[in-house]
C-alpha cells in the first residue's frame, strides 16, 4: 500500500478531492458559462494538488500518481468538507466559498513561511488562482442568499448542512471571513461553537470518499503505468 | 432570476497592449460583473487577452440586412477611392 505522512497532505488531498468533485459538474452546470468556470476552477485545484503531491512524493520516494491513485481512503487527509457530494448548485458554491477562504489563508501563509522553494512557488501561483475562485464563489453566495425566496432557502439549507464539516478548516480568521461573506448575502452564520467533525486528521472519512476514489482511481488501477 | 434565458453580452478582447479590442463572441450573464467573469472563463483560458470589454447585445445597433444593396453597393464602382488607383510619379518617393 502506498502511504505518506506530511504536513502538506491535508492541503494537497483537499485540492485533489475538491477538484474531482467540481469535475462532476462538467456538462451538468446551470449554464454553459458556469460549466466552463467550474472546469477552470477544478483544473486550478488539480494543478495545486499536483505541485504539492510532487513535493510529498519526493520526500517519501513515490510518484504523484501513486499518491493520487494508489492510496486507500484512510490514507487520505483531505478535510471532510471536500469529499461531500455536490448537492445542488447552492451547496457546491457555499462549500466552495468555505474552502476558498481556508485556502486563501493557507496559501498566503505558505508563500511567506514555507522552507521548500517548490512549495512557495506552488503557493504563490495558487494565491492568484484562489483570489479568482473566491470572487466567483462569494458572488454566487451573495446572489443566491440575497436572491429569490427559493435561492435563499437553498443557500440557507446548504450553509446549515455544511456547518458540521468545517472542523478541519475553521479558525478565528476563517469565521470572521465567512461571517462577513454570509452577512453580505443577508444570511446569518451558524454559531462558532456548534459541534463539528474533524476526523479526517486521523484518516476517518465519510462514506462518500470511497465511492469518489473508486471512480477517480479506477482508470489508473485498471491500467497501471499507462500514459497518453 | 425567474427568466429562462439570461441576457446576452458581446465580448471584446484585447490580445496585447497596443492592439485594439476585437469581438470574440458572446456570453449569457445576469449583470455586467458576471458577464466579465464569464467572458474571462470562456474566452481567455489559453492566454488570449490582457483586457476584456463586455457590452449588452441589446445595445448593439445593427443595420437592416435588407438594406445591404443600398448601403454597400454604391461603393463597388468607385475604385478611385482606393489608394492603389493612383499611379505615383517616381519623383514623389514614399508617401
Amino acid at each position: 500500500m502506498v502511504s505518506a505522512t506530511s504536513e502538506l497532505l491535508p492541503l494537497a488531498d483537499g485540492c485533489l478531492i475538491l477538484s474531482h468533485r467540481l469535475s462532476e459538474w462538467m456538462s451538468n452546470a446551470p449554464t454553459m458559462e458556469e460549466d466552463i468556470a467550474l472546469g477552470n476552477i477544478a483544473l486550478d485545484l488539480l494543478g495545486q494538488a499536483r505541485g504539492l503531491l510532487q513535493v510529498i512524493g519526493d520526500e517519501t520516494g513515490v510518484t504523484e500518481d501513486e499518491l493520487a491513485y494508489f492510496r486507500e481512503p484512510q490514507e487520505f487527509r483531505n478535510p471532510l468538507i471536500c469529499e461531500l457530494p455536490n448537492g445542488d448548485f447552492a451547496f457546491t458554491m457555499a462549500r466552495q466559498l468555505f474552502v476558498d477562504i481556508w485556502l486563501a489563508h493557507v496559501w498566503s501563509e505558505l508563500a511567506a513561511t514555507a522552507s521548500d522553494e517548490q512549495v512557495r512557488g506552488v503557493a504563490e501561483k495558487a494565491i492568484k488562482e484562489n483570489a479568482y475562485h473566491r470572487r466567483h464563489s462569494s458572488s454566487w453566495v451573495v446572489r443566491l442568499g440575497d436572491g429569490t425566496d427559493e435561492s435563499r432557502r437553498r443557500m440557507e439549507t446548504a450553509t446549515e448542512a455544511l456547518w458540521p464539516y468545517r472542523g478541519e478548516i475553521a479558525d478565528d480568521r476563517w469565521y470572521d471571513a465567512v461571517d462577513a461573506a454570509l452577512t453580505e448575502a443577508t444570511l446569518t452564520m451558524p454559531p462558532r461553537d456548534a459541534w463539528t467533525q474533524r476526523s479526517s486528521l486521523d484518516g476517518w472519512h465519510t462514506e462518500h470518499l470511497g465511492y469518489l476514489l473508486a471512480e477517480m482511481q479506477s482508470l489508473a488501477r485498471a491500467h497501471p503505468g499507462a500514459t497518453w | 432570476m425567474t427568466e429562462k434565458n439570461w441576457p446576452l453580452w458581446e465580448v471584446f478582447i484585447r490580445a496585447r497592449n497596443g492592439l485594439h479590442h476585437a469581438h470574440v463572441g458572446s456570453v449569457h450573464a445576469v449583470d455586467a460583473e458576471m458577464a466579465i467573469e464569464n467572458a474571462r472563463d470562456v474566452y481567455t483560458r489559453r492566454g488570449e487577452g490582457v483586457s476584456i470589454w463586455v457590452v449588452p447585445s441589446a445595445q448593439i445597433v445593427a443595420n437592416d440586412p435588407g438594406d445591404k444593396e443600398s448601403l454597400f453597393d454604391p461603393a463597388l464602382d468607385k475604385i478611385y477611392r482606393h489608394p492603389t488607383f493612383y499611379e505615383i510619379p517616381d519623383g514623389v518617393g514614399n508617401i
